[in-house]
């Protein structure tokens, strides 16, 4: 259906969206049972979802917490993993960037991986969409999903009292954490990155404060960036050599 | 159940953390405007996920909780095994479903 009024393009970003409460819903019920597993009260787990609403940020947080890891790290480890959400921001930006500030506030809150992957496809092969319209399907995709998210910690978080200790739940997360990176390596850059902090960060836990975490990541981060220098460098040679033969 | 993490510790987290990513997605849409970032910071900001993360997780998987830190074959290779489903297949939700199927095996078969 083609998007002709600002309600028709809510609409539109709400059945796009809707698929991904697939994904929502299971993160958000883990989050709500790894929170009480790591001694958070229900109220306390849901604070932290609904002011946060930032799945790996929140899960970092509480793993870090639990390995009693100084507040500063725990902060800046999570804030870091969050940087991908503040790159999608700036991406949306020439597409949203002339909407009213407190709409730009409020798109700034739900700017998340489903979100801006669904909006950015959108107002790149639509156009013609309008200012309004753009706002108004960028929020209709979160119609589905920020709910969903909300409503599976609370789940999550009740279910998760319940749940006895001797089910090992630690392994959890690592594995979520797991199956997250895979689709995120699209280039052979981010592949480089990935296995640089790892390959730093066994060694670096030796190092005092968790500090590990920072200096693997920064690592990784400078081995995936010097990496697509390169690799750009070699695909300007090869045409570079192509048009001179 | 763990004991209760301090209320301070937990409130300044929290608070901390939801001002932080609000700031850090707001700063682009909301005051950025139409100005660029330089393309060296943008270029290690691409990076910053695929590399914070496997960062947390390598030890994780190296010295697991539940064995108390003591090495797993077990725990390594059902590690190994969603993070190859995710790389292959790209796609979370089979990714995720994988990593359900290993907690799975690894609840029933090493406890």
């Amino acid at each position: 259906m083609a998007i002709t009024t600002t309600k028709s393009a809510f609409w539109k970003g709400f059945r796009d969206g809707a698929p991904f409460m697939l994904v929502s819903g299971p993160f958000g019920l883990l989050f709500g049972v790894l929170a009480v597993e790591a001694g958070l009260i229900v109220p306390e787990a849901m604070v932290f979802s609904l002011s946060v609403f930032a799945g790996s940020a929140q899960f970092t947080a509480l793993q870090l917490m639990q390995e009693n890891a100084p507040l500063v790290i725990i902060l800046i480890s999570a804030l870091a993993v969050n940087l991908r959400v503040a790159m999608y921001s700036a991406s949306l930006t020439p597409y949203l960037g002339d909407a009213p500030l407190w709409q730009r506030a409020c798109a700034a809150y739900l700017t998340v991986d489903q979100s801006y992957a669904l909006s950015i496809v959108q107002f790149e092969t639509h156009p013609q969409m309008t200012l309004p319209q753009r706002m108004a399907y960028f929020f209709g995709t979160n119609g589905c999903v920020a709910p969903c998210w909300m409503l599976a910690t609370f789940v999550g978080a009740l279910v998760g009292a319940q749940i006895p200790a001797s089910w090992g739940l630690d392994f959890v997360l690592p594995l979520a954490f797991l199956a997250m990176i895979g689709p995120m390596l699209r280039t052979p850059a981010h592949v480089i990155a990935c296995f640089t902090a790892i390959l730093t960060a066994l060694p670096a836990t030796a190092l005092p404060y968790n500090l590990g975490l920072i200096v693997a990541g920064l690592v990784g981060m400078m081995a995936g960036a010097q990496a697509e220098v390169w690799i750009e460098k070699r695909r300007e040679n090869r045409v570079f050599a192509k048009d001179t033969a | 159940m763990t004991q209760a993490p301090d209320q301070a510790l937990l409130w300044t987290i929290i608070i901390g953390l939801a001002l932080g990513s609000f700031a850090l997605r707001f700063a682009f849409i909301g005051l950025m405007g139409g100005r660029t970032m330089p393309p060296w910071l943008m270029r290690h900001l691409r990076y910053t996920a695929v590399a914070i993360i496997p960062a947390l997780v390598a030890p994780l998987v190296a010295w697991p909780t539940p064995t108390g830190g003591t090495p797993s074959l077990p725990h390594i290779a059902v590690a190994t095994a969603v993070f190859a489903l995710g790389y292959l297949s790209r796609n979370v939700l089979i990714a995720m479903g994988g990593g359900a199927a290993g907690f799975l095996v690894l609840f029933l078969f090493v406890g």
